[in-house]
């Protein structure tokens, strides 16, 4: 790290507002993600955990509010910030297909079902301006190997595989552009306990391997705990506590965290 | 054949079948299209009296551009004397009095579907293709309003996963028709259902090139002199279908040739597709 440029966040989140009709799915939520980060964002089911997600990949458009975007330095626009909300819907495609990666809940809308493994994970390097295919080929094989698939299976359909691996695939899929950001909205949801631990033992792994920061969407603290560095806990659209994940889920202040924090079963 | 004069036209029937007002519809999307090349221009494809799929969007734009001092030549398949071709042909000289053609040098106006002949085309010509599927994105795609967005943001890094897939599962591009290109750097196109081989044909061609899809009722263009460049990988150019075979009838190595089966104990020969290209050949002394 450069000592004499001082570290800056690489998502600004100020004043996010947006309403369904008259209920607010976001009130004025505002935070900060640091390089290399693993944020969770916890809160029952209608807090509005999966709208500030896709507020920020662009797939909502808040009411108010700014989504500010850093670009490594040295990339292309490196180091000035971009509100993601302004920008114009070709560069925010650019963004979302290089610098941001989307990792369904299902990885049936993640993926694309009808085409190969390999090409699952290429397409991103394709639509970035890959036109070689042995090199393209390449990248797929080592992705496969690094979230554990056999690279045998390179060529098999996506439909073929279990729930765990497409999952996995899905991750694959979105990290082989290098992304500096990637939103995970219940990464974990409806796959069996074993399977969940081992992708998260995997998701541990790459993120510190790669560097890369994280918003995470959960229902499920015990996800939060192993992952995150930091929580956010939402309720009708407002973060009501934020802090470090050990502080906020060994010593809740807010009167909801500790009925959320209690409700977790102990087995 | 020759130049073939009209003998009779239909009484009660405007000229070339479809009435002036509709006419002037589609001369203007076909300029808009012109002008943006490769660009689908929507419009308001009319019924034709024969079913959508056999030919309806050229039909109209044929219609719309044909005049009574053009020439006419119609092909399926490469052939003058497919159902198809004949009945286009015979619409056309009853409806509008034309004359019409098999030799592509006479014809001012070509319409086709699947081939392009391979006597190269001139200026002033005019290519009119039967369009049945307009759209390159809507097998990744499924919805109108996304397909048109990434068009207009040339969003089309997707486009390389089905030629990725080719690869992946044959070892080469197994795509053999309708192989996508991009028109002046800018649009993605559906060539029709030509033949990859008749790909090259298209680029920087000196003549006017229209694709009409009715039932999509879609239009497009490629004017004259327009870069046509098929989608490849680095590793893995694109190439055109070759034969070890010469056509049968007229010794050409340089044409796309059909497989004929000619009996019932496996024998089978190769001829020319372009039966006007072959003919001629044939007529200046060219012999297998």
């Amino acid at each position: 790290m450069n000592r004499d440029s001082p570290v800056e966040p690489v998502l600004e989140i100020d004043g996010l507002s947006k309403r369904f009709g008259a209920r607010w799915a976001l009130r004025d939520v505002s935070f900060d993600l640091w390089p290399g980060e693993v944020l969770a964002i916890v809160g029952e089911s209608g807090s509005g955990k999966t709208t500030l997600l896709n507020a920020i990949a662009g797939r909502v458009t808040p009411d108010a509010g700014t989504v500010l975007y850093r670009a490594a330095a040295g990339k292309e626009g490196g180091g000035s910030a971009a509100d993601l909300v302004s920008l114009s819907e070709a560069e925010r495609r650019r963004l979302l297909r290089t610098d941001l990666g989307l990792v369904h809940q299902n990885p049936r809308d993640g993926l694309r079902l009808s085409v190969s493994a390999g090409a699952n994970i290429g397409e991103r390097l394709m639509a970035a301006g890959a036109r070689h295919y042995g090199d393209i080929r390449a990248r797929a094989l080592d992705w496969l190997q690094r979230v554990e698939i056999e690279a045998a299976r390179i060529d098999d359909m996506p439909a073929t595989f279990s729930g765990g691996m497409q999952q996995r695939l899905q991750i694959a899929r979105n990290l082989v552009s290098e992304p500096r950001i990637v939103l995970m909205d219940e990464p974990t949801g409806g796959l069996d306990v074993s399977v969940q631990a081992r992708l998260l033992d995997l998701l541990r792994d790459l993120v510190a391997e790669i560097g890369v920061s994280v918003v995470l969407v959960t229902h499920d603290l015990g996800v939060a705990r192993l992952l995150a560095h930091r929580l956010l806990v939402m309720q009708q659209g407002r973060v009501i506590e934020s802090g470090l994940t050990d502080q906020v889920l060994d010593d809740p202040q807010h009167a909801y965290t500790q009925l959320l924090v209690s409700s977790v079963l102990q087995l | 054949m020759t130049i073939v004069q009209a003998t009779e036209t239909l009484p009660g029937y405007s000229f070339a079948y479809l009435d002036e007002q509709t006419k002037r519809m589609i001369r203007r999307a076909i300029l808009k299209a012109v002008a943006i090349p490769g660009y689908q221009v929507p419009f308001a494809s009319r019924e034709m009296p024969l079913p959508y799929g056999w030919g309806t969007g050229g039909i109209q734009v044929t219609a719309s551009v044909i005049g009574r001092d053009d020439v006419l030549k119609v092909i399926d398949q490469g052939s003058d004397d497919t159902t198809n071709a004949v009945s286009i042909r015979k619409f056309f000289a009853r409806t509008a009095g034309v004359r019409t053609t098999d030799r592509t040098p006479e014809a001012t106006i070509i319409q086709t579907r699947h081939r392009v002949p391979e006597t190269p085309l001139q200026a002033g010509q005019i290519m009119v293709y039967q369009v049945p599927m307009p759209e390159p994105l809507r097998w990744l795609e499924a919805r109108e309003t996304e397909t048109r967005k990434m068009h207009a943001l040339e969003d089309y890094g997707a486009m390389y996963v089905k030629l990725y897939e080719d690869i992946a599962h044959s070892g080469r591009i197994t795509t053999a028709y309708d192989y996508p290109v991009m028109v002046n750097q800018r649009y993605l196109m559906r060539p029709s259902p030509i033949p990859r081989f008749d790909n090259p044909k298209l680029d920087r061609s000196p003549a006017l090139q229209l694709f009409g899809a009715g039932r999509e009722k879609r239009i497009y263009a490629l004017p004259p002199h327009t870069p046509v460049r098929s989608l490849d990988f680095a590793d893995h150019p694109f190439t055109i279908e070759r034969w070890t075979e010469r056509c049968a009838i007229c010794g050409a190595d340089d044409s796309f040739l059909d497989e004929i089966v000619t009996d019932d104990r496996g024998g089978r020969q190769f001829v020319c597709s372009d039966t006007d290209y072959c003919a001629t050949r044939v007529a200046a002394g060219h012999r297998a």
